[in-house]
């Protein structure tokens, strides 16, 4: 009794020292999805690198909780010659952290490199003509013919977004991943703190002057910044991050594991909600370069066997508010969003029907390479489902366990599977990123050049070069539509889901913003 | 004894050349060509092959060897594949939690086990004998991450009294440093107290039926004046042998304890390294670690002589 | 009181035939391990039989449901039956534990022969096995299986390669102190071959500490399996070991403890079941060093 009353007095006095306290309220504790690999937003789509980026960078527009644009380093800008030139005016007072003022030459040479590696991107070089630096304060940028989307492209929280960086430093090979972190954005990364694996640390830049109007919505208007320092703790035991939480030692994990979220609801200094509405779409991924999936009517075969809300309820549980099934090739609830084609994935499923359907494509019991990321609990889980449906359907299907690192490394390799290759993945996208077919990188038919998978599709292709130049949205719908259904035709990809996953923080953590994780806005509470 | 000094430091070259070769055959004979991991998606046959070349991948087995020790010795073991850092760096990060687990769960070990021990002997053929036993047999069967979470669930969940991950490095204050280490060095010392209370109640057993021990009873020194002055002393040999043998099960267990608790250690870093295949990194914990054994093992066995004339070699 | 114990088990040490009715009357721990580990290993030769269904068997929409009278230790969030998943991961552990046991006592037995006649190789062999000793057994096993992709085949070679040296030590002990012995040296002067003297006077000596060291290396590698698979590195993780279950069910133990405690209450009842039986073992047939440990 004695003792035990010492010990618990005793301890909690000492997992709480002062010091320790009088720090907290000026560092912010968070816990990201997974560590950061490369530290260049323009060379890798890792969302953990944006988030990066968004700390350390800043961009020229910024989006709204409705996805518009909205001016962020700008002042304004004009569109003059029938939409073909353009001039964006630079703000007063941006600074890189190195204390060089950020000029118009930075975010010409900004632009170009990432206009290399990003499709959207791609799309607005491809329909320009120069960008220029018109003076310090002025980018001109000037088009063969116009391109109304341009603040979008410039705008674009996705991978690739865009970030401003200094011009020595922009002019890398755009292959080549920078090394130098210096950028313009609210906050500085502490080189000498990283350590990989285990944490990542930004440092409030003192200099940074956030734009007067707008309202703080997703990533933009004013980027006002309460706390000194952000603390990203790599914690890969999901269990062990969401302990962390409940007993506040970290103050914001980025994504709890869906089954834990009872729990952490049940904690009255826990909020658990839902900041990005777009979720993750979840799909099977194909190479089309390699037998058997080279031949459409596998890939087809395929359509009749997934049960979408098997996916689902394996990575989200029965809780239907955390995800959706019955999902197509454009996000569920977007403008773009339609029914055309469905009923190849909502139809009665029939397992005997696919075997016959495989073996009227050919497959002959091929071995066929299936990477599974088990470090990523719900890509394991897709891998494990995939694992046992192949079964069911007679694939002769080997699972290869790897982290998922090696996946993202491996999947570029076009090689024959017995020289490190691949046939197949389960992969979750941002939502965001098919919204639209412009920023929408799986559904793409132009061969080697698309993602890893590599489909090859001239009728995707000039479908989506029509959507671009769509008058309005009735005609971008109806390209839409004519999409959708040639995807069920060639399936680039078959969608397994959208998860909409909570994000949840400490309740004295205020001001949270949608989207993805960002660090300025919020503060804590007193 | 100065000839024996020498003729032990000589012994642990040999034994650290096994490693090295062992350590340095494991990057020899990973699948895939190292130059091709390193030069990335978009290296052309030309850049690999100058790759190959600057990494002297296409001299003689022996010739590679011999430049992959002159660097280790150096104090170079490579580039890591994933985060192209220098792995001494990587390691260097990571070595004071790793230490400090370390040193904190042998502290508890001896205050826990070697009073264990001796009132197991003490008590010999009691219930608390067999208790203690009982307990040995089954801090043997228990794997450090069942007991691990078995300790976060008890302690942090339900008790609330402990942090369940992290590190809080001692600069910090002491304070601030030992809440983070209790669970992960007591779920890592299960195993070594088991160990140790064992080899403490037989050398404690065999020193308490010898005479010179009787002849204290007899003339009347108090219990525990016997116990700790006389007999653990003569019984401290066998033990710290142990605790220096046993050290190979505390860096198994190192591995499993900082996954387990999310310390940024050496551990943790080795799990990473293998997930993503990174075998400098494997290459240079394995070569640490293995170093950290000999050397601590070498001074164990040093300091004997000085302490304990008896033993004579 | 100390010295009376003390007086007892000098008794044990004393050397005279032991029946097996004794070991049983002295060692009622080796009853009771070998009693569990007889037990353990029946239920995973009959597996299939035990109310179990296929242990891969995904069903989401049963998923992480609790112990219950359908699922004895209810579902994982996958909807597969823990309970089956454990009953048939007793075969991966006992599989590795037996063969690693055996393959590195084998190994071991011929390397500590060879080493313990031979002087010269003696230098060399024992020159390697104290490098590889150097190296802490999980870490030794982890390298390995990190040149090989997973397959139990991989698991028991990495860790029987890490518990040799462990094994040849301890035969080239007996050797060395057996050669000296005036038997072995009669036998020497009278002219027998060498082989001869191996299998006539050192086999049947380093029989008892070997078999010893043996169980004790099963139950090392049931535990060194079970840590290779939770850490990634071991086992398939598409089949049920219990590292592996307790590996996918860790997220949860929150939530879903029984996912991990089932699997782990079987871990550890089989290393303390060949603990016991090793224990006893030692105490039966190595009077000598049951008295030092």
């Amino acid at each position: 009794m004695h003792r035990r009353s010492f010990l618990a007095g005793s301890a909690a006095t000492l997992a709480m020292p002062a010091i320790v306290r009088a720090q907290s309220a000026r560092v912010i504790r968070f816990i990201p999805e997974s560590d950061i690999v490369i530290f260049d937003p323009v060379v890798t789509p890792s969302a953990q690198t944006r988030e990066h980026a968004y700390l350390i960078y800043d961009t020229l527009f910024g989006l709204d909780d409705q996805y518009r644009p909205q001016l962020q380093m700008l002042e304004g800008y004009t569109v003059e010659n029938e939409g073909k030139l353009w001039r964006l005016t630079l703000r007063d007072g941006l600074k890189f952290h190195d204390g060089e003022r950020v000029l118009a030459r930075d975010c010409v040479a900004s632009i170009k490199r990432w206009g290399v590696r990003d499709t959207f991107g791609q799309a607005l070089m491809a329909a320009t003509d120069e960008i220029v630096a018109a003076n310090d304060k002025t980018i001109e940028v000037r088009l063969k013919r116009p391109f109304p989307l341009l603040p979008d492209a410039l705008g674009k929280t996705m991978a690739y977004m865009c970030p401003i960086m200094p011009e020595r430093i922009a002019k890398t090979d755009p292959f080549q991943a920078i090394t130098d972190p210096t950028g313009s954005g609210p906050y500085k990364y502490v080189a000498n703190e990283r350590v990989p694996g285990s944490r990542v640390v930004y440092q409030r830049f003192a200099d940074y002057v956030p734009r007067k109007d707008g309202v703080p919505q997703t990533t933009a208007g004013p980027k006002i910044t309460h706390f000194d320092r952000v603390e990203w703790s790599i914690i890969q035991e999901p269990g062990t991050a969401a302990l962390a939480l409940q007993r506040a030692e970290v103050d914001w994990l980025q994504t709890p594991n869906p089954d834990l979220l009872p729990a952490l609801r049940a904690n009255k200094n826990i909020v658990v909600k839902i900041i990005s509405p777009t979720g993750l779409v979840a799909y099977m991924r194909f190479n089309q370069l390699l037998p058997p999936f080279d031949n459409p009517a596998m890939r087809r075969a395929l359509l009749g066997a997934v049960t979408q809300s098997d996916y689902m309820i394996g990575i989200n549980g029965a809780d239907k508010t955390l995800w959706r099934d019955g999902v197509g090739y454009f996000l569920p609830g977007s403008p773009l969003a339609n029914d055309a084609g469905m009923a190849a994935l909502t139809g009665p499923r029939d397992l005997a029907k696919v075997k016959a359907d495989l073996a009227a494509a050919g497959y002959k019991g091929e071995k066929i390479a299936m990477m599974v990321a088990t470090d990523v609990s719900y890509l394991r889980i897709m891998g494990d489902i995939t694992a046992d449906l192949s079964k069911k359907i007679g694939l002769n299907v080997e699972y290869q366990a790897i982290d998922w690192t090696t996946v993202v490394q491996r999947r570029s390799k076009m090689d024959p599977i017995d020289q490190g290759g691949w046939n197949l993945f389960c992969i979750n996208d941002n939502g965001v990123n098919q919204l639209n077919p412009a920023s929408h990188l799986w559904l793409r038919g132009n061969g080697k050049a698309a993602a890893p998978g590599w489909p090859t599709s001239p009728a995707l292709e000039s479908l989506r070069d029509r959507w671009l130049q769509a008058a309005d949205l009735e005609a971008q719908k109806k390209i839409a539509v004519e999409m959708q259904l040639q995807a069920f035709q060639d399936v680039p990809y078959i969608p397994l889901g959208q998860s909409i996953a909570p994000t949840a923080h400490r309740s004295d953590i205020v001001g949270v913003l949608n989207g993805q994780p960002t660090f300025w806005n919020v503060r804590r509470s007193t | 004894m100065f000839a024996y000094l020498v003729r032990r430091l000589l012994a642990t070259i040999p034994v650290m050349g096994v490693v090295a070769i062992f350590v340095f055959s494991l990057l020899y004979l990973s699948p895939g060509d190292p130059a091709v991991v390193i030069g990335g998606d978009t290296a052309t046959l030309e850049d690999i092959a100058k790759i190959r070349e600057k990494l002297g991948l296409d001299r003689p087995f022996l010739v590679q060897f011999g430049t992959w020790l002159w660097n280790v010795v150096r104090g170079d073991l490579g580039i890591s594949i994933f985060t192209n850092l220098p792995v001494s760096k990587l390691i260097l990060q990571r070595v004071e939690p790793t230490i400090a687990l370390t040193v904190s769960t042998l502290l508890v070990t001896v205050c826990v086990a070697i009073p264990m021990g001796v009132l197991a002997a003490w008590k010999a053929g009691t219930w608390i004998d067999r208790l203690v036993m009982a307990f040995a047999v089954l801090g043997f069967s228990f794997p450090v991450f069942v007991t691990g979470y078995l300790m976060i669930f008890s302690l942090s969940i339900w008790l609330d009294l402990l942090p369940v991950q992290g590190y809080v490095s001692i600069t910090n204050g002491f304070f601030a440093f030992l809440p983070n280490m209790v669970l992960p060095s007591l779920a890592l010392g299960m195993v070594y107290i088991a160990l140790i209370a064992r080899i403490t109640r037989a050398s404690m057993l065999e020193v308490l039926s010898q005479d010179y021990i009787r002849t204290a009873h007899s003339k009347g020194l108090s219990k525990p004046n016997v116990l700790f002055g006389h007999a653990l002393k003569n019984a401290a040999v066998p033990i710290v042998t142990t605790l220096g043998i046993g050290l190979a099960l505390l860096i198994s267990g190192v591995v499993v304890t900082e996954s387990v608790f999310a310390i940024p250690g050496l551990g943790r870093l080795t799990v990473d390294a293998i997930l993503r295949r990174d075998y400098p990194i494997i290459q240079g914990v394995i070569l640490v670690f293995s170093a950290a054994y000999v050397l601590i093992n070498l001074m164990i066995d040093v300091t004997y002589t000085f302490l304990d004339p008896r033993i004579r070699y | 009181m100390a010295v009376t114990a003390l007086d007892d088990a000098t008794d044990i040490g004393a050397s005279r035939p032991v029946t097996i009715r004794e070991i049983v009357r002295r060692h009622p721990t080796v009853v009771i391990g070998s009693g569990l580990l007889l037990a353990l290993v029946l239920m995973a030769i009959f597996a299939p039989y035990l109310g179990t269904v296929d242990p891969q068997a995904l069903s989401p929409i049963r998923r992480l449901r609790g112990p219950s009278e359908q699922y004895w230790f209810g579902t994982d969030m996958l909807g597969r039956d823990v309970y089956s998943r454990v009953v048939y991961g007793a075969r991966i552990s006992l599989v590795v534990g037996l063969s690693v046991a055996l393959l590195s006592s084998a190994i071991g037995l011929a390397i500590g022969l060879v080493s313990g006649f031979n002087r010269p190789v003696d230098a060399v062999v024992m020159r390697i096995m104290d490098g590889m000793m150097s190296i802490p057994a999980v870490l030794l096993a982890i390298a390995l299986m990190a040149l090989t992709k997973a397959s139990i085949e991989n698991v028991i070679f990495a860790i029987t390669i890490a518990e040799v040296p462990r094994v040849s030590r301890l035969v080239r002990g007996v050797v060395l102190s057996l050669r000296e012995q005036p038997f072995v040296e009669a036998a020497r002067a009278t002219g027998t071959r060498s082989w001869r003297i191996v299998v006539r006077h050192i086999l049947p000596n380093t029989l008892a500490p070997l078999i010893v060291q043996g169980t004790y290396i099963c139950a090392a590698a049931i535990i060194t399996e079970a840590i290779l698979s939770f850490l990634g590195a071991g086992t398939p993780p598409n089949i049920p070991s219990w590292g592996n279950i307790m590996a996918e069910g860790r997220s949860l133990f929150q939530v879903a403890a029984y996912i991990i405690l089932f699997p782990g209450m079987f871990l550890s009842i089989t290393v303390l079941a060949v603990n016991l039986v090793g224990d006893g073992l030692r105490d039966a047939l190595d009077p000598r060093l049951a008295r030092r440990m």
